[in-house]
């Protein structure tokens, strides 16, 4: 794995049918930082990592990746998105994680059976290799997203609201594990609800309200006048929206 | 007794040419159906086989019933209704699946309105097909149809299903999801059209579909699903073929029927989310 580059973001715009879901974002992911993105429910967190992850295209201004490559971006998406019912084992989903070096056609690499199985492991899953995801509770199946995650051994790793519905339990197991990704040098950008878990565990927040009302480290971040500028800021909405003239 | 009844009639010449034929549609066709159910397109191929109409229609009138005149018509207006469906979609916003109903109600329509029109066309032979007069020529494109089908299936099997079950991975990984979709809509037009020179375009996707719905009682796993689906189809086309031989019946609707009789079976009794095994079964211990 190599040392991954800095993320920049300069004046990042996306949208959702001209509605700004992200809007104005200027700043930098340090190479090797451990982010909590967080804000009210309608902030363009899911975007913006999809943005990131070069799911989502950028309206305005645009993002630096120091030339990684796509498959170099780990996305966790977030766990409702995935068809459950899919007849696919464990095993398969977790080998998917290869599939950067692999490709459509070629055989899967000697070592990728070694490491599906090591990731399944580190998420505490050993023998459900062959087991269907549709017997999976919601706390197993997202370890086995985790697993596929590590298997991609990617030095960025976007990570959707990875703690929705799993046990407290499964949670402080998956965390354990971002710590040991962030320790590995990787930088981690994380969309959380929990901010003690964010105030806890988490060196730098980026609070956003579809634009960023802070970035920096999490005390500073987190202040309350801040949390209350982003509560008011959440609830603006206007029907009759005119074309945006600023800039960041 | 019994042996006589199933194996006299495949002494004949017709009854062999025809359960060739079904053989290799039962081998392509089914697989396809999985991954069309897995996708939530299930109607997909109920829409293309009657999309390819007008090319069949056409291509009867530009080549005189020659089967691989009919066959080419066929392939070409189900890739235009197919390209033609998914463009709309992306271009409008909307969704494909309504964007194929109406390409396929006026493609059909159009259809109806050549065969008509010319009068030098059976409608009833292009729709219902007829399975027993398969000769040689219909047997070799339903062989060679099948062939290429299941053929360029196993060639983009893994990323095909891996952009059915997470296309957004596919996507941030830089794949062409998109281009395996209609290398896939391409690989289920090809099955259909071969199916049409026995089963008619109002059926040919009989075989490929109900087996394939049937397949999720008798297996848990993709491709265990495959297999029993393959299964199926083929058990279906020789219970097909006899009953018509024996009952004197229409051979294309045999066919489809029997394929009906055991997705019943799989329905009531099958080993997998049936009605029996949700009335019967105690819990087991763990």
């Amino acid at each position: 794995m190599v040392t991954p580059p800095p993320v920049v973001l300069h004046d990042l715009t996306c949208v959702h049918e001209r509605r700004p879901a992200v809007h104005h974002l200027s700043g930098r992911f340090a190479p090797g930082s451990l982010t909590a993105v967080v804000g009210p429910n309608g902030a363009g967190k899911t975007t913006l990592l999809r943005a990131l992850a070069g799911l989502h295209p950028a309206h305005d201004g645009n993002i630096d990746r120091g030339g990684l490559a796509p498959d170099r971006i780990a996305l966790l998406p977030q766990a409702g998105s995935l068809d459950r019912g899919f007849p696919v084992c464990c095993r398969d989903v977790v080998a998917l994680g290869a599939w950067a070096r692999m490709g459509a056609f070629r055989r899967l690499p000697a070592d990728a059976a070694a490491r599906t199985d090591a990731a399944l492991h580190d998420v505490g899953l050993d023998g459900f290799g062959r087991r269907l995801i549709g017997s999976l509770s919601a706390g197993q199946f997202q370890r086995v997203l985790f697993a596929r995650l590590a298997v991609q051994d990617a030095p960025v790793l976007l990570l959707d609201e990875p703690f929705n519905a799993v046990d407290a339990r499964t949670a402080g197991d998956l965390m354990a594990l971002i710590r040991r990704w962030h320790d590995q040098g990787r930088t981690v950008i994380a969309v959380l609800h929990d901010l003690d878990l964010v105030a806890r565990e988490f060196p730098e927040t980026l609070l956003l309200v579809r634009h960023p009302v802070a970035w920096g480290p999490t005390a500073i971040a987190l202040s309350a006048a801040n949390r209350q500028r982003a509560r008011l800021a959440a609830e603006a909405w206007s029907e009759a929206a005119l074309p945006c003239q600023d800039a960041a | 007794m019994i042996l006589q009844w199933v194996i006299e009639p495949f002494t004949l010449g017709f009854m062999r040419r025809a359960l060739a034929g079904c053989l290799a549609l039962s081998l392509a066709g089914p697989p396809l159906g999985v991954v069309l159910v897995l996708r939530r397109m299930s109607l997909t191929s109920d829409v293309l086989q009657h999309g390819i109409l007008p090319g069949v229609a056409l291509g009867a009138l530009a080549g005189g019933l020659s089967l691989w005149a009919m066959g080419l018509g066929g392939v070409l207006a189900g890739l235009a209704v197919a390209l033609l469906a998914g463009w709309l979609a992306r271009a409008s916003g909307g969704r494909e699946d309504s964007q194929l109903a109406g390409v396929y109600l006026v493609a059909l329509a159009l259809g109806v309105t050549i065969v008509s029109a010319t009068r030098g066309v059976d409608l009833a032979h292009l729709l219902f097909g007829s399975v027993m007069a398969v000769d040689d020529s219909a047997l070799l494109l339903m062989a060679a149809a099948a062939s290429a089908a299941l053929l360029g299936l196993a060639v983009i099997w893994r990323p095909l299903v891996l952009e059915s079950f997470d296309p957004g991975f596919l996507r941030a990984l830089g794949g062409h999801g998109g281009a395996w979709h209609l290398a896939f809509m391409a690989l289920v037009v090809l099955c259909v059209v071969g199916g049409f020179a026995a089963l008619g375009t109002l059926m040919s996707v009989g075989l490929m579909m109900l087996p394939a719905v049937a397949a999720r009682h008798f297996a848990a796993d993709l491709s265990g699903q495959v297999r029993a689906a393959v299964a199926l189809a083929l058990l279906a086309s020789v219970a097909g073929l006899l009953v018509s031989y024996h009952a004197d019946l229409p051979a294309g609707p045999a066919i489809v029927l029997s394929a009906g009789v055991l997705w019943t079976a799989g329905l009531l009794a099958g080993p997998r989310e049936s009605l029996r095994a949700r009335m019967w079964r105690p819990h087991l211990r763990g």
